[in-house]
């Protein structure tokens, strides 16, 4: 017959233990996360704004300046991933280098120089969009539904 | 003053789309194509235009800025020319940064190799 008091000896080391290892599981690193990805995606951002304000101040409108920012930010990714220094933003930020326009031009140069041993046509050519390619599709899909209805109901 | 409301409405939709990839466990892929289809839904109501207006790059570079130039060329277009606008407007805006991320990629995937 097992010494009750024994048990509670036991139950208190227990509960003690689990005290002492809960302080050391890591934190989930949920705020971490966070911050960087708005202090990065923020950045990005605001040199995204450098690059608009520039265009502006030499004489387009800003409808006109859209474009050429967004291929500037998309040649300068461009540049970061072949120098694989994209990769480590990204293994810093996440979501903070994934969602600016510049970690959607990185998913194409990225799966170019990745499948480019698949061949370049098969390989590099098909499957340059592998990740781009569902946001090309699924933007153009509800960005046209969307102003067709805009359009039919003005 | 544009900088720092295009880094503080930049950082919240990039944190915005962080929290979904720790909470809801998604890929950073399903979580671009989430907000580029919801860059055009706001883009229909309207409501895109003006955080752009407020915010401009904040707004523009996120993907979902890319979703509501989508939606707005096809809208342009189509008020312009009818119908058929909608289909040729829709790479209005975004088709040169497409173009773009093409051409470099191809060149660089000739000239470089990925590090292993």
């Amino acid at each position: 017959m097992p010494n009750p008091s024994k048990r509670k000896h036991n139950a208190n080391e227990q509960a003690k233990y689990q005290r002492i290892a809960s302080a050391h599981v890591p934190k989930p690193p949920l705020a971490r996360n966070l911050v960087t990805a708005f202090a990065v995606g923020g950045i990005i951002c605001a040199v995204g704004q450098g690059v608009l304000n520039y265009f502006v101040s030499s004489g387009m409108t800003f409808d006109e300046a859209i474009a050429p920012t967004l291929c500037v930010m998309i040649a300068l990714s461009a540049l970061l991933t072949a120098t694989s220094i994209y990769h480590h933003i990204g293994e810093f930020a996440g979501a903070g280098a994934a969602i600016p326009i510049t970690g959607f031009a990185n998913t194409i140069v990225a799966a170019a120089m990745d499948f480019k041993r698949e061949g370049y046509i098969l390989g590099m050519g098909a499957k340059m969009f592998i990740i781009a390619g569902p946001v090309i599709v699924y933007g153009v899909v509800s960005g046209v539904i969307v102003s067709a209805i805009r359009w039919l109901s003005r | 003053m544009n900088y720092l409301i295009a880094f503080l409405v930049g950082g919240a939709i990039c944190a915005l789309a962080q929290l979904l990839i720790d909470v809801l466990k998604l890929q950073p892929a399903q979580v671009m194509v989430l907000f580029v289809a919801a860059g055009a839904v706001l883009s229909g109501i309207g409501a895109y235009e003006r955080l752009i207006e407020f915010a401009q790059a904040g707004a523009l570079i996120p993907v979902s800025g890319f979703g509501h130039s989508i939606a707005r060329g096809a809208l342009m277009e189509a008020e312009r020319i009818g119908f058929l606008g909608l289909f040729t407007g829709a790479f209005e805006f975004t088709g040169g940064g497409i173009a773009v991320a093409v051409l470099l990629a191809a060149a660089i995937a000739v000239i470089a190799s990925p590090k292993a």
